[in-house]
């Protein structure tokens, strides 16, 4: 009888907490989250902010929430934005001017005769492709550096300049983009 | 029993981590930033408050009657998994920063023993219902302050001139283990 009873007891427990779960996975369920992550992946994570927000993520969300257009992101191109509008199914809009125009894809350099080593840079630098410290010579990881031109305004001694990047695109997965335009 | 006393005897006395020794995986496996162990403590304080409230409910308005207390542990392994669950969903949607920190911490908690722990030991005990919450809310302090103080002290380590021999985990050990021989200056402080 005790075993029975143990066995039920437990089961109805079980039953209960995933009934529990599935409610509250409903109720607030992660839909909106991968929208937001979806976006977020056809954006160029520049970082730049020209699209009026802080990063990629926040304008992603702005995005999902209908808040910003889908056209404010220079370095996306033309292609970013049809991307935006095939994956939410909404008409395709040139690229929105105000927010800039599309550049080849570019790098941070810096002069570094010229460099005093404020570290300022370093502090404007979204993706974290600066390395330096006090009074010590500042230098940009091409790898990792957007182009995005944050690092240029601060400098106090102008030592810092954009060349053309040695890759074809800023894009981190520029396959996924491209096949998506294609086809 | 006086609430004051059960959270100084759960937080500082009996301190789980470095008195009991429960709940040590968590304590050397999130303890290497400081970030993520506030974060790691202040999801384990939600879901261990929690966890003992709803262990003492079943415990006490379903096993108890029903003469099945032997079960205890497994309803108890069900509830925390169930409320673990919840908790992730919960803040993947109130706090998605927070969630994307924690990660994979967050299911860790489940396998965490302190929970389990304080479960089981309110039930030893007898706790009311106000107590069970008030013990493992101080277990969860007690649990924050070490696992934030080892943290601290790592990031400090993680700079400083170790030994090749003691690098890493090794001297994560010794720092515990002194860190447990200060712990014991509390014995006596407050018995439960």
């Amino acid at each position: 009888m005790s075993t029975v009873s143990g066995v039920a007891i437990l089961t109805a427990l079980t039953v209960f907490i995933v009934a529990l779960i599935l409610w509250v996975s409903r109720r607030w369920g992660s839909n909106d989250d991968s929208v937001v992550d979806q976006i977020d992946a056809l954006l160029p994570q520049t970082q730049c902010a020209q699209c009026g927000y802080p990063g990629c993520r926040p304008y992603a969300n702005a995005i999902a929430s209908g808040e910003a257009d889908i056209n404010q992101c220079p370095p996306g191109g033309q292609a970013g934005v049809d991307a935006l509008a095939e994956l939410l199914g909404l008409p395709s809009k040139p690229l929105n001017e105000e927010h800039g125009t599309p550049q080849p894809p570019m790098v941070a350099l810096i002069d570094e005769d010229r460099c005093i080593g404020c570290t300022l840079c370093i502090q404007a630098c979204p993706v974290d492709a600066i390395l330096g410290a006090q009074k010590m010579m500042h230098t940009v990881l091409a790898s990792e550096c957007t182009g995005c031109e944050l690092c240029l305004a601060p400098c106090p001694v102008d030592c810092i300049d954009l060349v053309p990047a040695n890759r074809p695109t800023i894009y981190p997965k520029p396959d996924s983009i491209a096949i998506r335009v294609q086809s | 029993m006086d609430w004051v006393f059960i959270l100084v005897s759960a937080a500082l006395v009996n301190n789980f981590v470095l008195i009991k020794f429960l709940g040590l995986c968590p304590f050397m496996g999130v303890s290497s930033n400081l970030e993520s162990a506030i974060g790691m403590s202040l999801a384990t304080a939600f879901v261990l408050t929690l966890a003992s409230v709803a262990s003492h409910m079943v415990s006490v308005y379903v096993l108890t009657p029903l003469d099945l207390v032997y079960l205890s542990t497994v309803a108890f392994i069900v509830i925390i998994a169930g409320l673990v669950q919840l908790t992730e969903l919960f803040m993947r949607h109130a706090a998605p920063l927070l969630h994307r920190v924690l990660g994979i911490y967050l299911p860790l908690i489940t396998s965490n023993c302190a929970v389990l722990g304080v479960a089981l030991l309110n039930q030893q005990n007898t706790h009311s219902l106000v107590d069970s919450a008030f013990y493992g809310f101080g277990a969860a302090l007690g649990f924050g302050l070490v696992l934030v103080a080892l943290a601290a002290s790592r990031e400090r380590l993680a700079l400083a001139d170790v030994p090749e021999a003691f690098k890493g985990a090794p001297i994560g050990l010794v720092t515990a283990g002194l860190m447990a021989l200060a712990f014991m200056g509390f014995t006596g402080f407050a018995k439960l």
